[in-house]
């Protein structure tokens, strides 16, 4: 099992989560963070009291996938989520130990 | 009548009053009129409006999120005290028969001898004690735009008794009865341009001085946590307005349809050019430049309102805008104040410029109502005097002010009070969950 962690733009969350429905994704977790990395901060001006900001609002999907399907998942995610410009964010994929289902107990990827 | 154009509004009438009462023995007892009544009435809750929720949105949308609602509540209860101060003894220095030009008389403290039956002018007097009062309580509690942040709320509470006493009931006789001393050297002043903004800026200047300044600024960024709200708060400040300065004409006349014009065309004026003046500056038109600049214009409408055409307002908004885009941009960095929500950029300096202003839009030549010999100079020469002598009131009234909230309370909060908020350190709430 992978776990699956993409940090994209948010106003890209509604169709990634539509293309990765599309593929079998039957769940994730979606979370709004904020970090920086290569794109630049922006500006804001209160009363001409000047603010740079170097964290920008993101939004961190998560998703837990069985082995077959993550590579599928992350291109996915790569090519619905890219604008071609700096921002668009990164995927990191991890192994995943185990999952269980709270419900039922199953686990394994029966859980996901 | 020459008096009710010279000083227009609350004076005015009191001269009426003082003619009316002067002719009494003679004349029948002074009527109520109902129009008059009817839009006092309705004047004074706009004015209450302008206070809750307008100002605690205003300067609570400004403040950070951690602040609300001790911003809020230091608003609600001072202005509630200001209240119970006014019909306890505040009225009678005020307004109160016998005193000199500086204070009326205790005579009518605990506004004794007033009944349903009396009158002022053509409304009933607790109409117009009322509609006094709303002016007293939302003048302290503009004054608390310099200190939030950092001030006790048992201050705040001391302080408003004691800056109410020894500088608002005195200002307020000086330029409201027809014994005080402003209205003795025919200062125009509408609806309270010296009395409400002058008078509350140039306190929340020194009062925010004694306090000193935030921890962190100016280095730390302390951005408005919900321009929304200031927003919201901008435009109940707006519509409360109207109940500010037409219903200064005391009346439901033409006095008052003029002033409600100015109220519209001056606030949409300087609304736009203090967005223009961002752009000028080389940024953004904001929503927070926009609604800045309609507390700007209606502070300096405040004197003007029945003083003014309707295009010497549209200037008047225009030019106190800028100057106050200026004074919270650019020289409240320069010399390193922190009056944290810019009640004296906003209030001090839109109400001087007002002040000063009124002096010349009144001039008919300008398209105001003024008589054919009105010569602007001479009035300038008034303004002037009458700014100075609120300014140094102001002062020295709030420096003692402030020092016995410090004797009494101590004045400020803890570091830990102030980095983990006013709202858990002093009310033990958060506004949001």
């Amino acid at each position: 099992m992978k776990f699956i962690i993409a940090i994209i733009k948010p106003f890209k969350l509604d169709e990634v989560r539509e293309a990765l429905g599309g593929i079998g994704v039957a769940g994730m977790t979606v979370s709004e963070v904020k970090g920086f990395g290569r794109q630049k901060g922006q500006t804001e001006i209160y009363r001409g009291a000047e603010y740079s900001t170097n964290m920008l609002p993101k939004v961190k999907i998560e998703v837990a996938a069985p082995d077959d399907l993550a590579p599928k998942i992350v291109e996915t995610i790569q090519q619905v989520a890219s604008t071609e410009a700096i921002g668009d964010g990164k995927i990191f994929v991890l192994d995943l130990a185990s999952a269980v289902r709270i419900r039922t107990g199953e686990a394994g990827d029966t859980a996901l | 009548m020459m008096n009710r154009k010279i000083f227009g509004g609350i004076g005015a009438t009191l001269t009426s009053l003082a003619v009316s009462t002067a002719a009494f023995a003679q004349d029948a007892t002074p009527t109520v009129d109902k129009g008059d009544t009817a839009w006092m009435m309705t004047s004074t809750v706009l004015v209450f409006l302008m206070i809750l929720p307008g100002l605690a949105l205003f300067y609570g949308g400004l403040t950070r999120s951690k602040n609300m609602l001790s911003t809020m509540t230091q608003i609600g209860a001072a202005a509630s005290l200001a209240m119970l101060i006014w019909v306890m003894y505040g009225y009678s220095m005020a307004f109160g028969e016998g005193g000199n030009a500086f204070v009326a008389g205790f005579g009518k403290a605990f506004l004794a001898g007033v009944t349903p039956d009396s009158v002022s002018g053509t409304i009933p007097e607790y109409v117009f004690a009322c509609f006094q009062m709303t002016f007293a309580a939302i003048t302290v509690a503009l004054v608390l735009g310099s200190t939030v942040e950092r001030i006790k709320f048992s201050a705040v509470m001391v302080f408003a008794a004691v800056w109410l006493t020894i500088v608002y009931f005195p200002i307020a006789h000086m330029v409201w009865a027809p014994t005080g001393y402003f209205f003795g050297l025919g200062a125009l002043d509408y609806a309270g341009g010296t009395v409400v903004h002058i008078n509350a800026g140039v306190s929340a200047l020194v009062a925010a001085i004694i306090l000193g300044k935030r921890k962190g600024f100016p280095a730390e960024p302390m951005p408005p946590h919900s321009l929304t709200l200031t927003m919201v708060g901008t435009g109940l400040l707006w519509v409360g307005w109207f109940g500010f300065n037409a219903g200064s004409a005391l009346s439901a006349n033409g006095a008052a349809s003029l002033a409600m014009i100015n109220t519209f065309v001056a606030t949409a004026s300087a609304g736009l050019f203090w967005m223009l003046a961002e752009r000028l500056a080389g940024h953004k038109g904001s929503a927070l430049g926009f609604c800045s600049g309609v507390v700007a214009g209606l502070v300096a409408v405040t004197p003007a309102a029945g003083n003014s055409g309707p295009f010497g307002a549209i200037v008047l908004g225009a030019v106190a805008s800028i100057i106050c885009f200026f004074a919270v941009s650019k020289l409240k960095p320069m010399l390193g104040y922190d009056d944290a929500l810019d009640a004296f950029g906003v209030h001090g300096i839109g109400g001087i410029v007002g002040a000063i202003g009124t002096g010349i839009v009144y001039a008919p030549s300008l398209g105001g109502p003024g008589k054919a010999d009105f010569a602007i100079g001479t009035q300038l020469v008034i303004q002037i005097e009458a700014v100075l002598a609120t300014v140094v009131l102001a002062t020295v009234g709030t420096v003692i002010a402030i020092f016995i909230a410090k004797a009494v309370t101590g004045l400020r909060v803890t570091p830990e009070v102030e980095a983990d908020g006013l709202d858990i350190g002093e009310h033990g709430e958060r506004a949001y969950n």
